[in-house]
């Protein structure tokens, strides 16, 4: 029962994140119909970007939080801008192009800022600096921290917001209409270009955060790391419906339920052989199961001939 | 208002229109008609600026046709597209407000959807409603209503009597012309060639991508070559 209790808690943080990049990666489909496989390189940069802040700050004396959330107000705008450019320089021009062109770019992108991000940041894994609070609660026989509790609390919020923002806004309005059609939309008077630029923005201000929040749970963040937790956030997406908003958070959330579940229990189901280091093995299970069986997602309204 | 000179449409090498002139005056309903495929359709979404074009668009005295389409609406020229275009996964009154998306007067925007909402009751009786689940007709209402709602100075209408029903078509002519009895400048795109003629004052006929005629309404209807050709030879 304690297990039970304790996987579901990471389950939840971990979905949590999942859910956050996920949102990225629907947004930009649902709009553009393209998925932007440099989204986890976003991430990853938000990540790096909060470390090096982070580090900076950690003997200023400043309390933990507040070094924290000035690497979390570094890395917001930085992942921004590289959004923007990233849709500028990789996906605009193709705008018009085949399908498998920007997939390409988006290949190329995700490797260039690796690289960039290594030659800066080194090969090797970089620890989080333990500045908050990790001194468990217990809760029914298990045991949730200050920033486990932070992490659910924001993501909750963010993702709130950002449905306030898709249902309630002048600018919701017209990315659900540009999502639906953009020549409408633009007989409408919506750049349809400015909507699609908001759109990476928004997503990557997301990545971002996901980033400061994966490296401060995990105490960890490296070059690579975008790679594994974009693969899985784009499973997210893909299990709620891709293009679905609700459909991302629902995904995010269960992807990382199945995921601590699953490594929480592999060892027992398997009498000992499978340990919790094959915990990638169940997203990518997810994956397969889902386009297989239900290529459209839990929530998607149609399946898609595009992805 | 808008002075068409030598407009220009090509797809991919293929000419779709000519070398088109057009003029309508301030006030003035003008209609465009001629079979499937002439070019009309190609004619009004070059003036709409979905497509790339040459030649001149002038419209209220600047040359847009270099404008994007987006700068349009604004300065009130609105394009009801063939196939109505609503969005399906909007509600009425979202759509609506997509047609005022760039008005900031609030007040105005209100009172101006009231008018609309007067104007095409049924829309009011569905709207929240997802505008994916009208009728055909209700969805060419929601149209017309979201161009309305940019408060145009230039109507643009693609094929609005496109597959609906006799009465369906009766009652958006009806509102077509209460519009045009407002004082907005309507271009009207049709094949219904009798209907476009009875509620305009003028007509171009266009055939492969040229226009073959012009005339004023009355003359059009008279004239035994276009009675012969697009009137059922009545």
């Amino acid at each position: 029962m304690d297990t039970l209790i304790q996987q579901i808690i990471n389950g939840l943080v971990l979905g949590s994140i999942y859910a956050l990049v996920a949102l990225g990666y629907t947004m930009v489909y649902g709009i553009l119909g393209l998925i932007n496989f440099a989204h986890g390189e976003v991430v990853m940069v938000g990540a790096l970007t909060a470390l090096s802040i982070v580090k900076a700050l950690a003997g200023t004396g400043l309390p933990g939080p507040v070094i924290v959330l000035f690497g979390l107000m570094g890395a917001v705008p930085v992942c921004m801008a590289l959004g923007f450019v990233i849709e500028r320089v990789a996906y605009r021009p193709l705008r018009n192009a085949p399908r498998l062109a920007p997939l390409i770019t988006a290949i190329g992108v995700s490797i260039v800022l690796q690289q960039l991000m290594m030659l800066g940041w080194g090969s090797t894994y970089l620890s989080f600096p333990p500045l908050l609070s990790t001194a468990p609660h217990s809760l029914m026989g298990a045991s949730i921290n200050d920033l486990q509790i932070a992490i659910i609390a924001v993501a909750a919020l963010t993702m709130g917001g950002l449905v306030l923002l898709v249902q309630r806004t002048r600018i919701g309005r017209a990315m659900r209409a540009t999502a639906e059609n953009p020549s409408i939309a633009s007989l409408m008077g919506v750049n349809v270009n400015r909507i699609i630029s908001f759109t990476f923005v928004i997503g990557s201000a997301l990545g971002a955060l996901a980033g400061v929040m994966v490296s401060a749970n995990y105490s960890i963040a490296h070059y690579s790391m975008g790679f594994m937790l974009g693969l899985k956030a784009f499973t997210a997406a893909v299990l709620g419906g891709i293009g679905n908003l609700a459909g991302a958070m629902l995904g995010g959330i269960l992807l990382g339920l199945i995921e601590s579940l699953g490594s929480g229990y592999i060892g027992d189901l398997t009498g000992g052989v499978l340990g919790s280091n094959y915990r990638d093995v169940f997203a990518f299970l997810v994956l397969i199961l889902v386009l297989v069986l239900r290529p459209s997602g839990l929530m998607g309204e149609r399946v898609s001939e595009r992805a | 208002m808008l002075k068409v000179r030598e407009l220009r449409v090509a797809y991919g090498g293929i000419a779709a229109v000519k070398g088109v002139d057009l003029d309508i005056a301030d006030r003035e309903t003008v209609c465009l008609i001629g079979c499937n495929g002439a070019g009309k359709t190609s004619t009004l979404k070059a003036l709409a600026r979905m497509l790339p074009a040459h030649g001149e668009i002038r419209y209220r005295g600047d040359d847009i046709v270099q404008w994007p389409a987006h700068r349009l609406i604004g300065e009130g020229l609105a394009l009801v597209p063939e196939g109505r275009g609503v969005f399906a996964r909007l509600s009425v009154l979202e759509n609506l407000a997509m047609g005022a998306y760039c008005r900031d007067d609030r007040g105005e925007i209100e009172s101006d959807l009231q008018r609309v909402l007067g104007l095409l009751p049924r829309l009011e009786e569905r709207a929240s409603q997802l505008a994916g689940t009208l009728s055909g007709g209700e969805q060419q209402m929601l149209a017309i209503g979201r161009a309305l709602m940019a408060r145009p100075k230039l109507l643009l209408l693609d094929e609005p009597s496109m597959g609906l029903a006799p009465i369906m078509v009766q009652k958006v002519f009806e509102v077509i012309q209460t519009i045009a009895a407002e004082g907005v400048a309507i271009l009207l795109v049709e094949q219904n060639a009798k209907l476009a003629l009875s509620v305009s004052s003028r007509g171009y006929v266009m055939d492969s991508g040229l226009i073959v005629l012009a005339d004023s309404s009355a003359m059009l209807l008279d004239n035994p070559k276009v009675r012969e050709a697009y009137l059922g030879g009545e």
